[in-house]
C-alpha cells in the first residue's frame, strides 16, 4: 500500500468560462505525489499552477470546469465522490494554504477560532485539545507569543506571522496532503525567509505530502524535492529540484532560468559639482500626525538610474509622492535643475509639473479602462506639449513606436484589451509624453512575471540612453536594482541607511540592514536556504533579525 | 473605543441638528396649509369676528416666527403644546378631560404604534434574515425563485389589500385571530398581542422583501471572497459557511435596511392602523392634519423625525460594532 501515490492526476483538463465560451487551462497534465513528497508547480502567471492545484483537491472556483481525465486522492476519486466525501476530506486529510493570509483569514473572527474550527466540525479533536495543539503549532512555526497571538483578529497580526498561522491552521487536523498557494509572494524577502523555513520545517517533521506553487525558481529550489514546470497550461518538463536546476531541458525552462542575467554595464562615476536632476534634501513627512520620512536626502543625476529600495513601509513610495509633490514635506525642500519646487504640486506650474513623471505599479488601475490607448497618451500631449490635430497624433504615434507598439495596431484599443506588460508600456509612453527629464517608477516591474519584466527593464534602459533621463527606481527585488541601477539608496523606517553606487551596495561591508536585506533573496542553488539558516542562527531569522537593529 | 464614543457623539450632534433643521421644515410646511383651525372649526357660518376671536385664543395672530420661537422653546423643555381640538373641547363643554396637552394625547397613541412596531419587527427582522440566508444558500435555485417572487409580490401590492387578503383567510374563512385591533389601556398582553396580530402579519409582508433581499445579496456579495473559499477548503458544511463565516461580515448593509424599515413601522403605518381600526400615531396624525390641529400635527412631525434619527444612528452605531477592526485596533 505504501508504493500507491498519494495524489494521482492523469490527464486532467480544465476550462475556463468567459463570455458563455469554455477555454481551456489544462490541457491534459498528469500529476503524482507520493507521501511525504514536495512537488514544486511554477510558472507564469496565468499558466494554471492555482488551477491545477486546486483540482489536486477536487475542488474548482466558480467559472471553471473539469472537463476531462481523473484526479485521485488515496484511492478515491474526487470526481465521482459525493460533496460530503469530499467535505470529510478537505481540511481533515487535504488542506490549503493561499496567497494572501490576510484575504483568506476571516475577518470577524480570532485566529485561533478559525485554527479551531477543521478539527472540530470534523471530529477530529475537541475544542479544548485542539486550541493546546494551535498553541504547540504556533510554537513550533516559532510565532513570537504563540500562547495569545491566536486570540488577536487578523487585521492585529502581521502579514508573514498571518501566514505562518494559516499554516498552523492547515496542519490543525494533520492533513496528509497540504497545497501551498504562493505562499510568500506577498511578503518581504526577510520575511520570507522566516515563512519558508517555518513551512519547510513542519512539512517535515509531520511527513505531510506537499504541492508548492510558486513564479519564483529560487524560491521552488528550496522547498520541494521535484519540480513540474508549466506553461499555458501544458506542461513543459518534470524532474527531481537538482536535475532541473543543474540541466533543464526544455528551451522554455533554460529562458526562465536565465532571466536573471539581465544587467546593464556600468556607467562612468558622476562628476563632481555636476548639479543633480533632482535633490531630495532633509526631507520629512508625515501622514496625519503619523511620520513616516525623518530626514531623507539623495541626489538624482542626468542619465542614471537611482534605485530606492527596502521593504514595504520602508518609505519608498512616500518619498515619490514628496518629490511630485502629491504629499508636501514637513521639513526639507525638492530641486529640480537646482530649483527649489514648490512644496505642493498644486502650487507648480506647468512647466515645473512636466519634468516629473511617473510610472505606478499596477498598470490595470493607473490606466482608465474606458479611455483608448490614442486618447490616454494623447491627454498629457494635449496638457504639457500643447500640439493638437494631426501633430498630436503624429506624435502619439512615435510614442507608440518608442515603447515597440505597432500604432495603427494598438491606437484604438482600450487596456483591458493589453497583457499586463504591454499595459504597463503604455504607461511608461504616458509619462514620456509629457518629455520629462525625470521618472519615478514605481515597483513597475513587481506585478509582472519575469520575462516580461525583463522586457520593461529593457525598453526603460533604452529609453535612457536615447533620451538621457533620470529614473528614480522603487522596488523591493534585488534583481531589478543589480539589473538597471546606478546607484542605490536603502531606506528603512522612513530614514536612509546607505547610500552609494551600486558596486559598492553589493560589496562587503555594508550597513547591517543591507546585509540581511541581501543575504535574504533567495538564491538558486538549493542549499541557500539550510545554509543561510545555519549561517543566521535558528533564532535569528527574518523579524528576529530585524528588531535587532 | 475611544473613537466609537468620538463617532456616537458626533452623530448625535449631527442628529439634533437635524431635528432643528426639520422643526423649521415641519413649521413652515404646516403654516402653508391652506386654511387654518379656526376656519375649519366653525365651518361655513364663519363670522370674522368669531374667527378672529379664535385666532387671538390661540395665538395665532401673533407673526409666524415669533410662534415658531414659542413653540420650539416649549419643545425645549418638554411641552408639546395644547392641542387646538381639546383645548376647545374643553372651553365649550366646562369640562377639562385632563388629557389637554398634546403630550398627553399623543402618548397612550404612540405606545400603541411602538407596540405594534415592536411585535412586527420581533416577527419580521427574524424571518427576513432567515429566509435571506436560506435563498442565498439555495440561490438560484426554485426555493430562492420562489421566496423572490413571494416577497417582492407581497411589497408591490397595496398594502390595505394585503391587510383584506390576510383578513379574509386568518379572520373570516379561518376566524384565528380577529379583524378589529380595537385595542385600549389595560388591556391584558395576551390579549394585545392577538388583536395585534394581523396588522402585525400584514406590516411583515410589506417589510421582509426589502430585508430578505438585502441579506441575500449582501451574503452573496461576499461569496467570491478568499475567506469564503477558505472555509470551503477544510470542508465545512454550506450552511455553517454561510452563517459563520458569511454573515457575520454582511452586517452592516443588513443592519441600514432593517433600520429604515423599522423607521417606516412607525411613521407610514396608518393604512394599516385604518384597516384594522387600530389606536396609532398614524390616525390621530391624519385627523389632526383634516382638522388643522397645529400642535399636534407638529409634534407627530418631531416624534416620526427624531424615530427616523435614532434609529439611524442606532445602525450605524450597530454597523461600526459588527466591524472588529473597530472593535479591536491593533
Amino acid at each position: 500500500m505504501t508504493d500507491q501515490p498519494l495524489v494521482k492526476m492523469r490527464d486532467v483538463w480544465l476550462e475556463g468560462r468567459s463570455d458563455e465560451v469554455w477555454n481551456p487551462i489544462i490541457n491534459g497534465v498528469d500529476l503524482t505525489l507520493k507521501r511525504g513528497e514536495v512537488l514544486g508547480l511554477i510558472g507564469e502567471s496565468g499558466a494554471g499552477k492555482s488551477t491545477l492545484g486546486l483540482a489536486a483537491m477536487g475542488y474548482t472556483r466558480d467559472g471553471v470546469r473539469i472537463s476531462k481525465g481523473s484526479v485521485e486522492f488515496d484511492g478515491i476519486d474526487l470526481l465521482t465522490a459525493s460533496a460530503a466525501v469530499k467535505r470529510e476530506l478537505l481540511g481533515k486529510r487535504i488542506a490549503y494554504v493561499a496567497q494572501s493570509a490576510a484575504a483568506s483569514f476571516n475577518p470577524a473572527h480570532k485566529l485561533m477560532d478559525q485554527h479551531v474550527e477543521g478539527p472540530v466540525q470534523h471530529g477530529v479533536m475537541g475544542r479544548g485539545e485542539s486550541e493546546a495543539d494551535g498553541i504547540e503549532l504556533y510554537r513550533k512555526l516559532r510565532l513570537p507569543n504563540p500562547d495569545e497571538i491566536g486570540f488577536r483578529y487578523p487585521h492585529q497580526v502581521s502579514g508573514g506571522q498571518l501566514q505562518r498561522c494559516m499554516t498552523a491552521m492547515a496542519m490543525s487536523c494533520r492533513p496528509d496532503l497540504i497545497i501551498f498557494d504562493e505562499p510568500t509572494t506577498a511578503l518581504d524577502v526577510t520575511t520570507q525567509i522566516e515563512v519558508l523555513a517555518s513551512i519547510r520545517d513542519i512539512v517535515e517533521q509531520f511527513d505531510t505530502a506537499a504541492i508548492y506553487i510558486t513564479h519564483d525558481l529560487a524560491v521552488v529550489a528550496q522547498m520541494a524535492d521535484t519540480i513540474k514546470v508549466l506553461l499555458k497550461g501544458d506542461e513543459v518538463e518534470t524532474a527531481d529540484t537538482r536535475t532541473m536546476l543543474a540541466a533543464p531541458t526544455q528551451e522554455y525552462t533554460k529562458s526562465l532560468w536565465a532571466v536573471r542575467s539581465f544587467e546593464r554595464p556600468l556607467k562612468p562615476a558622476v562628476q563632481t559639482g555636476a548639479v543633480p536632476v533632482v535633490s531630495v534634501q532633509n526631507v520629512d513627512a508625515s501622514y496625519g500626525t503619523v511620520p513616516v520620512l525623518h530626514d531623507v536626502s539623495f541626489d538624482m543625476h542626468e542619465g542614471r538610474t537611482v534605485a530606492v529600495v527596502g521593504e514595504s513601509g520602508s518609505g519608498k513610495s512616500t518619498t515619490a509622492r514628496c518629490i511630485t509633490g502629491l504629499l508636501p514635506p514637513k521639513a526639507g525642500q525638492i530641486l529640480v535643475d537646482g530649483q527649489v519646487m514648490p512644496a505642493d504640486y498644486r502650487k507648480r506650474n506647468k512647466d515645473q509639473l512636466r519634468q516629473v513623471q511617473m510610472i505606478y505599479q499596477m498598470a490595470d488601475t493607473a490606466l482608465n479602462p474606458r479611455m483608448s490607448i490614442g486618447q490616454i497618451i494623447a491627454r498629457p500631449v494635449q496638457f504639457y506639449l500643447g500640439l493638437t490635430g494631426a501633430e498630436k497624433r503624429k506624435k502619439v504615434d512615435d510614442l507608440l513606436e518608442q515603447i515597440e507598439l505597432e500604432p495603427t495596431q494598438y491606437y484604438h484599443r482600450l487596456p483591458s484589451e493589453l497583457s499586463g506588460g504591454q499595459k504597463q508600456r503604455i504607461g511608461i509612453a504616458r509619462a514620456l509624453a509629457a518629455e520629462p527629464k525625470f521618472i519615478i517608477c514605481d515597483e513597475v516591474t513587481s506585478a509582472l512575471d519575469q520575462l516580461v519584466a525583463e522586457g520593461i527593464l529593457r525598453l526603460l534602459a533604452r529609453l535612457q540612453d536615447e533620451l538621457s533621463l533620470s529614473y528614480m527606481f522603487i522596488t523591493h527585488d534585488l534583481a531589478t536594482v543589480r539589473a538597471i541601477a546606478d546607484e542605490v539608496v536603502v531606506m528603512k523606517d522612513g530614514r536612509v541607511v546607505e547610500q552609494g553606487p551600486k558596486d559598492d551596495m553589493f560589496r562587503p561591508p555594508h550597513h547591517a540592514y543591507t546585509d540581511l536585506l541581501l543575504s535574504s533573496v533567495p538564491e538558486m542553488d538549493p542549499d541557500w536556504l539550510t545554509n543561510l539558516l545555519n549561517e543566521r542562527g535558528v533564532d535569528n531569522i527574518g523579524d528576529a533579525a530585524v528588531d535587532k537593529m | 473605543m475611544g473613537n466609537v464614543l468620538k463617532i456616537i457623539l458626533q452623530r448625535l450632534a449631527l442628529g439634533l441638528l437635524t431635528l432643528l433643521i426639520v422643526s423649521i421644515v415641519i413649521f413652515v410646511a404646516v403654516n402653508l396649509l391652506p386654511g387654518d383651525f379656526a376656519q375649519s372649526i366653525l365651518g361655513q357660518g364663519a363670522t370674522p369676528e368669531a374667527v378672529a376671536s379664535i385666532r387671538a385664543d390661540l395665538g395665532l395672530d401673533q407673526p409666524p416666527v415669533t410662534r415658531y420661537f414659542q413653540w420650539l422653546g416649549g419643545v425645549l423643555q418638554g411641552d408639546l403644546g395644547t392641542s387646538f381640538a381639546q383645548a376647545n373641547f374643553a372651553s365649550f363643554t366646562g369640562t377639562d378631560s385632563g388629557a389637554t396637552t398634546v403630550a398627553q394625547q399623543i402618548a397612550p397613541r404612540f405606545a400603541n404604534t411602538m407596540f405594534l412596531a415592536m411585535v412586527t419587527a420581533a416577527i419580521a427582522v427574524p424571518f427576513s434574515i432567515m429566509l435571506g440566508v436560506l435563498a442565498a444558500l439555495y440561490r438560484n435555485t426554485v426555493f430562492d425563485r420562489a421566496t423572490n417572487i413571494f416577497t417582492l409580490s407581497s411589497i408591490s401590492s397595496p398594502e390595505f389589500f394585503l391587510a383584506y387578503i390576510l383578513i379574509l383567510f386568518l379572520a373570516v374563512l379561518n376566524p384565528i385571530f380577529p379583524s378589529l385591533s380595537n385595542i385600549f389601556e389595560g388591556m391584558a398582553f395576551s390579549e394585545r398581542l392577538e388583536k395585534s396580530m394581523l396588522p402585525a402579519l400584514t406590516l411583515t409582508l410589506v417589510v421582509t422583501a426589502h430585508m430578505m433581499r438585502m441579506t441575500r445579496a449582501a451574503i452573496i456579495n461576499l461569496l467570491a471572497s478568499p475567506y469564503i473559499e477558505m472555509a470551503r477548503l477544510k470542508g465545512l458544511s454550506p450552511m455553517r459557511v454561510i452563517v459563520k463565516h458569511a454573515l457575520p461580515n454582511a452586517l452592516a448593509p443588513i443592519i441600514n435596511v432593517i433600520a429604515l424599515n423599522l423607521a417606516y413601522l412607525i411613521t407610514g403605518v396608518v393604512v394599516v392602523e385604518v384597516v384594522f381600526v387600530y389606536p396609532g400615531i398614524g390616525q390621530l396624525f391624519v385627523d389632526s392634519v383634516k382638522i388643522r390641529d397645529i400642535p399636534v400635527v407638529q409634534a407627530c412631525c418631531l416624534i416620526f423625525a427624531t424615530a427616523f434619527i435614532l434609529l439611524n444612528l442606532t445602525a450605524d452605531i450597530m454597523s461600526i460594532l459588527s466591524n472588529p477592526r473597530l472593535r479591536h485596533p491593533k
